[in-house]
């Protein structure tokens, strides 16, 4: 004590923290504590206003919503199987594009291919494509996707027509031109994730594999990729979920149809279009049935990023044990 | 005498160490390495594209009319996106002033007071899996709390939308720029007597600023882009924000990349161009700030 109060009497510049200190430390954390709880909040009230404003419609079209493929409303018949089929459909075309390259990519961005400034300079192109926006996909995609891939599909529709795939023409916006612009949108999301699950195998399991006089791909294929395999599949359905929920570019691409088709030139519909050209002038019912929408899409990905997220901190902690 | 090392030299030749390229093993190897350069360059086309394409298309209509003038109705010749590049400003820094403060604060409890604690856990996976949110959500939830209860689509309806796709990117990089800071400064104004909030405030946040930093610009090129949630917070106007001297914040508000959706679908050649051109301005704003947040991130201590 006797030490305490010969610092707060003397002239020194030292001394405990003043009242006040007290006073803004506890607010300041508290403060950072809110903030923490904050995030949980908002997670919680975007989850519950959805639902919220989706209870009237779903008490008025129950389940039924899910399976019923019309959507007329000067009818009041609203159903969203089509763009269910059409969410799920596109994202799944464009995880298997995006996804192949996309690994390839983290491959040969990590396995020592390039001389490190070659490297930064593919390293930027992907970080790049991710950075530009949707929109401007959308429109690359109607003025250069199209025009570009319809002799292709019309070949495909003449010589292989009988196949489901190609049943149709391209008559301009469709299953294809979209899926191809989601797959560029994508590629970003899985290279960099695969990229960080496989630095994240220790680098003398490769050693020992090459040690053992495997040629750098029997590395690869099979050391470095079963090992990282549950890392990569986290960094495939993150890039799955992002597929779920892209908007702008399918809106302007995908057709806007509300048909299930199989074929990849066909128009279709996807939730996430569905609710961008319906909700700016929806009257009070349609509202409702698009919250329900909403509701549906924001579960779906959610699910599907929660899986990934849990995938990814599973793999993380994998690691850093072992080390 | 023979001494034990002495192996005679033809019983145990010695392998051949060399590769020949028509081995199987070693041609399959190549023809690998070959399909992995050609998916790489493969990749990188549409980039290019994409870059070409605005650079020509957009940059034919490059002029300083357009950040002067308003958008022109349908056969209307010129006219610009002036009023478009100050919504998208506007929403952008609604967007910012909401999400950086809290996101930044949220970081400093996950980072420095209780980073093991269950609490930051749980908001981290929140923060995650907001990243993942689609953007269209995000105006869905802004429009079901902002435009339905003040009756009217507005900027700050659209800020909204902004800022709670900025928050998961602010929050996340904030975080990691803060746990990079060495506990041994830390530990040295702990010994100075400062209390946590000093720390924070004068050693561990100046510290990380530039690591923050590169989180807060991207998150704003990031929110520059978006439309999906603009569609229906911030709708579109084909007004100016400031008219007659008053200032219509509680009206829909023009947004760059709202126009460009608009005009892409229209049968006019002009608008067609001004989406290009338009794009072209989102394009060069969103990679200044890609940057820019690369500068800072390099200048890490």
């Amino acid at each position: 004590m006797k030490m305490f109060e010969a610092a707060q009497s003397s002239e020194s510049v030292s001394g405990p923290p003043s009242r006040i200190d007290y006073v803004v430390d506890r607010t300041f954390r508290g403060l950072a504590k809110l903030g923490a709880w904050m995030i949980l909040a908002i997670v919680a009230a975007l989850v519950l206003e959805v639902g919220r404003k989706a209870v009237p419609a779903i008490t008025e079209y129950h389940l039924g919503f899910l399976t019923s493929t019309t959507w007329d409303a000067n009818k009041d018949q609203f159903g969203i199987l089509p763009e269910i089929w059409g969410t799920l459909y596109s994202s799944l075309l464009a995880l298997i594009i995006g996804g192949f390259f996309g690994v390839i990519m983290a491959i040969f961005l990590t396995q020592d291919f390039l001389p490190p400034r070659l490297a930064s300079i593919f390293r930027t192109i992907v970080e790049l494509l991710a950075a530009i926006p949707s929109v401007v996909y959308g429109l690359w995609g109607i003025f250069v996707v199209i025009p570009a891939i319809r002799p292709v599909a019309d070949w495909l529709h003449e010589t292989l027509g009988w196949l489901p795939f190609f049943g149709t023409t391209l008559s301009g916006p469709g299953m294809l031109p979209a899926a191809l612009v989601l797959a560029i949108m994508v590629l970003p999301t899985i290279a960099a994730v695969s990229q960080d699950a496989l630095r994240l195998v220790p680098f003398r399991i490769k050693e020992a594999a090459y040690g053992l006089g495997a040629t750098r791909w029997e590395a690869i294929l099979k050391v470095m990729l079963p090992t990282a395999s549950t890392g990569i599949f986290g960094a495939l359905v993150l890039g799955f979920g992002r597929a779920l929920g892209e908007t702008m570019a399918l809106a302007m691409l995908v057709g806007n149809s509300n048909q299930i088709s199989l074929s990849l030139f066909a128009p279709a519909n996807t939730l996430a279009a569905l609710l961008a050209l319906n909700f700016p002038e929806a009257g009070e019912t349609e509202v409702k049935v698009l919250m329900y929408a909403a509701l549906v899409l924001m579960l779906i990905t959610l699910a599907v990023n929660v899986a990934g997220t849990a995938i990814m901190t599973m793999t993380t902690q994998q690691w850093v044990k072992r080390k | 005498m023979r001494g034990p090392l002495d192996s005679p030299q033809g019983a145990w030749p010695l392998p051949n160490l060399k590769r020949s390229l028509t081995e199987p093993r070693s041609l399959n190897s190549t023809l690998l390495s070959g399909l992995a350069w050609a998916c790489a360059v493969i990749a990188s086309v549409p980039l290019l594209s994409v870059l070409y394409m605005l650079l020509v298309r957009g940059g034919s209509r490059l002029s300083l009319e357009l950040f002067t003038e308003l958008p022109p109705a349908g056969f209307e010749e010129g006219g610009g996106f002036g009023n478009a590049i100050v919504g998208t400003f506007v929403t952008v820094g609604i967007g910012a002033l909401i999400s950086i403060p809290f996101g930044i604060i949220a970081a400093v409890f996950l980072a420095e007071l209780g980073p093991d604690s269950k609490l930051a856990a749980w908001a981290r996976f929140c923060a995650k899996t907001l990243t993942g949110l689609p953007s269209i959500l995000a105006g869905v939830f802004a429009y079901a709390l902002v435009v339905l209860t003040t009756g009217t689509y507005s900027a700050p309806a659209g800020g909204v939308a902004l800022a709670l796709l900025m928050l998961p990117t602010v929050v996340l990089t904030s975080e990691e720029a803060m746990k990079m800071v060495t506990q041994k400064m830390k530990d040295a104004a702990y010994g100075l007597g400062c209390t946590r909030t000093q720390v924070i405030v004068k050693v561990v946040l100046p510290t990380a600023m530039p690591g923050i930093l590169t989180g807060v610009m991207l998150a704003i090129a990031r929110a520059a882009g978006e439309t999906a949630p603009l569609l229906f917070t911030a709708l579109f106007s084909n007004y100016w924000l400031v008219e007659d001297g008053e200032v219509h914040l509680m009206a829909p508000i023009a947004s760059l990349s709202v126009l460009i959706y608009n005009f892409s679908g229209m049968p006019f050649e002009n608008q067609i161009e001004l989406a290009w051109a338009a794009s072209l301005v989102l394009v060069m704003f969103v990679l200044i700030f890609n940057i820019i947040s690369r500068a800072f991130g390099q200048s890490k201590v």
